[in-house]
């Protein structure tokens, strides 16, 4: 599978990455051979083979409900750039 | 053209959990911003989801509920997209293994019976809220709700008018409430619809192409949402455009559906299984202990009290739409030990009205079922007649009193002394020789008059039936 450079820039809009355009073509590169790498997988048949959600074979464990976390907002938005009200302030989403 | 309109609803109901489904904050709702938002509910480095067994338990018996299949093996998946009150950069959902497929849901529109398929039901995390009032050119945040367990339900496309969308809303709205799963708070956003609309010519078997109304917060909004844009595609179509599948935001105030996203940044959610998170697996001793938790549901307690106190589709309808209304109705007959029609008359009747101008819900009624019951008691007995018992029901309204204690101190108690009542009629005779006269000579009008002098005369308090019969002697 090989991947067009406007793959490439689809790609970094979903992850929102910054990329420089005129390196474009050589990521695509880069990333269409990681990607012939890994198709290599695709040779072995895997009809028989219920398909694995987690590499552990094991089930999720319940945890009881009940609640355990104390209120640590000061110390959480201590790293925070800008609060105000208790709130986190980030820039505008909506016009 | 004869149009049809093909409607599927996703509902978000808030699971009524009391910590975060994959952190151990509260969930309690009107809080101070941020107060109730962990580590793990801020998506901080290092930390791990683990799931909470009671949303799984409160999925598992909405399943059971609808008849639905419960998964043995269900996976969580991330949802991936950016949002500001979306910390981690995805939300923890369930896609191709959901908790819960293929249920079914009855509702009756007009007195026809039909049943709505519903597709599925999936665990997932809420997001946060972002408020965007001024906050000089800022939007702030508050991840207080961020995690907080979500059922999204998600119905067929089996619903073709708005009304048949409120009724199975409102159906699945009492459902969740009645299995105590949620509290269907929908002011608070405990229980949120999206619609999915679209058209297509009367007798044509393909879909036309849908539109998407989000963030529905009441059944009066769903109905009106979905009717203008039922009208609003319709005009397109008729008109030789094109439906754009695309979402849309119901406005309220102005009444109408507005596109809110443009097309270049269609959703791409590249949905994968999350690698916090094993596979849920539940086996088949959960499910039977859970089965054996399901409390009577709506429609069984419907037909039960048609059966058990012998009340009309209507009736049982109205008094087991929530169960707190069926469970005061129960009380109510329990004590009165009489006639459950007319206690159902009062709890629908006079209860219900008078709830409903003060604003309160059921379970605030200032007016016990005890002594509702106490009432309806006097009526049955012919302690006091109807037109007594509303002058009573308001003192029982206003005060802690009984009935019987209202009843006496206000000498209400109804005359049914025969001779009494005749020496009244008597007197009314005596002094009304003229109406008399007429009433004889066949101006059968008058009767009325009399029974208002004779009201009058016993302050309402002379048995009625008893009175007719007397009177109607009396002036032959």
């Amino acid at each position: 599978m090989s991947l067009t450079t406007e793959d490439v820039h689809k790609i970094a809009w979903l992850a929102r990455l910054a990329i420089d355009p005129a390196k474009a073509e050589s990521y695509a590169r880069d990333l269409s051979g990681i990607l012939e790498f890994v198709e290599q997988m695709s040779t072995v048949d895997t009809s028989a083979v219920p398909p694995m959600a987690h590499p552990l074979d094991q089930a999720q464990r319940l945890r009881p409900d009940e609640v355990v976390e104390t209120n640590q907002r000061d110390r959480f938005q201590a790293h925070a750039p800008l609060v105000e009200a208790g709130l986190y302030l980030v820039p505008k989403v909506i016009e | 053209m004869q149009w049809e309109s093909v409607i599927g609803l996703e509902i978000h109901a808030q699971l009524a959990t009391r910590s975060k489904i994959f952190s151990g904050a509260a969930t309690a709702y009107g809080a101070e911003p941020n107060t109730q938002a962990c580590a793990v509910d801020l998506g901080l480095p290092g930390v791990l989801p683990v799931l909470n067994g009671a949303a799984v338990r409160m999925a598992v018996k909405f399943g059971l509920a609808i008849g639905a299949k419960v998964a043995p093996r269900s996976v969580f998946a991330r949802k991936n997209y950016f949002y500001p009150d979306l910390p981690k950069g995805y939300q923890i959902s369930q896609y191709d293994l959901p908790v819960v497929s293929t249920g079914r849901l009855t509702i009756a529109v007009d007195g026809e019976e039909k049943t709505i398929g519903i597709t599925r039901a999936h665990l997932e995390e809420d997001a946060g809220k972002s408020l965007h009032e001024d906050f000089h050119g800022f939007t702030g945040i508050d991840l207080n709700r961020a995690g907080t367990p979500l059922l999204e339900i998600v119905s067929e496309p089996d619903l073709r008018s708005a009304k048949e969308a409120v009724a199975y809303m409102k159906k699945l709205h009492a459902l969740v409430r009645y299995l105590e799963i949620c509290d269907g708070n929908m002011q608070e956003g405990s229980f949120r619809c999206d619609a999915n609309v679209s058209v297509r010519p009367k007798g044509q078997e393909k879909f036309g192409t849908r539109a998407e109304i989000k963030n529905l917060n009441s059944f009066r909004f769903v109905e009106k949402a979905i009717n203008y844009e039922i009208e609003r595609q319709i005009e397109i179509l008729e008109s030789g455009g094109e439906v754009v599948q695309e979402t849309r935001l119901y406005d309220a105030a102005k009444d109408e559906t507005r596109s809110m996203r443009s097309k270049e940044e269609a959703n791409d959610y590249r949905y994968f299984p999350d690698p916090d998170l094993l596979p849920l697996e539940i086996s088949r001793a959960f499910i039977e202990d859970v089965r054996g938790e399901l409390p009577e549901l709506p429609d069984e307690k419907r037909d039960r009290f048609k059966l058990q106190y012998g009340l009309n589709e209507y009736d049982a309808g109205v008094l087991t739409a929530t169960r707190e209304l069926a469970d005061y109705y129960e009380a109510v007959v329990k004590a009165a030990d009489s006639d459950p029609k007319l206690c159902a008359n009062w709890v629908m009747g006079d209860l219900a009205g008078a709830l409903n101008k003060a604003a309160l819900e059921i379970e605030q009624s200032p007016i016990e079922p005890g002594r509702l019951a106490g009432l309806i008691r006097r009526i049955a007995d012919n302690t006091i007649s109807g037109k007594i018992a509303k002058q009573v029901f308001e003192a029982l309204w206003e005060s802690g009193e009984t009935a019987d204690t209202i009843i006496d101190q206000q000498g209400l108690r109804q005359i049914t002394d025969t001779s009494a009542i005749e020496a009244i009629i008597d007197g009314i005779i005596a002094a009304n020789p003229q109406q008399v006269e007429q009433y004889r000579a066949g101006k059968d009008k008058l009767f009325g008059f009399f029974v208002g002098q004779a009201m009058k005369a016993t302050q309402g308090k002379a048995n009625p039936a008893q009175l007719n019969e007397l009177l109607r002697k009396k002036l032959q």
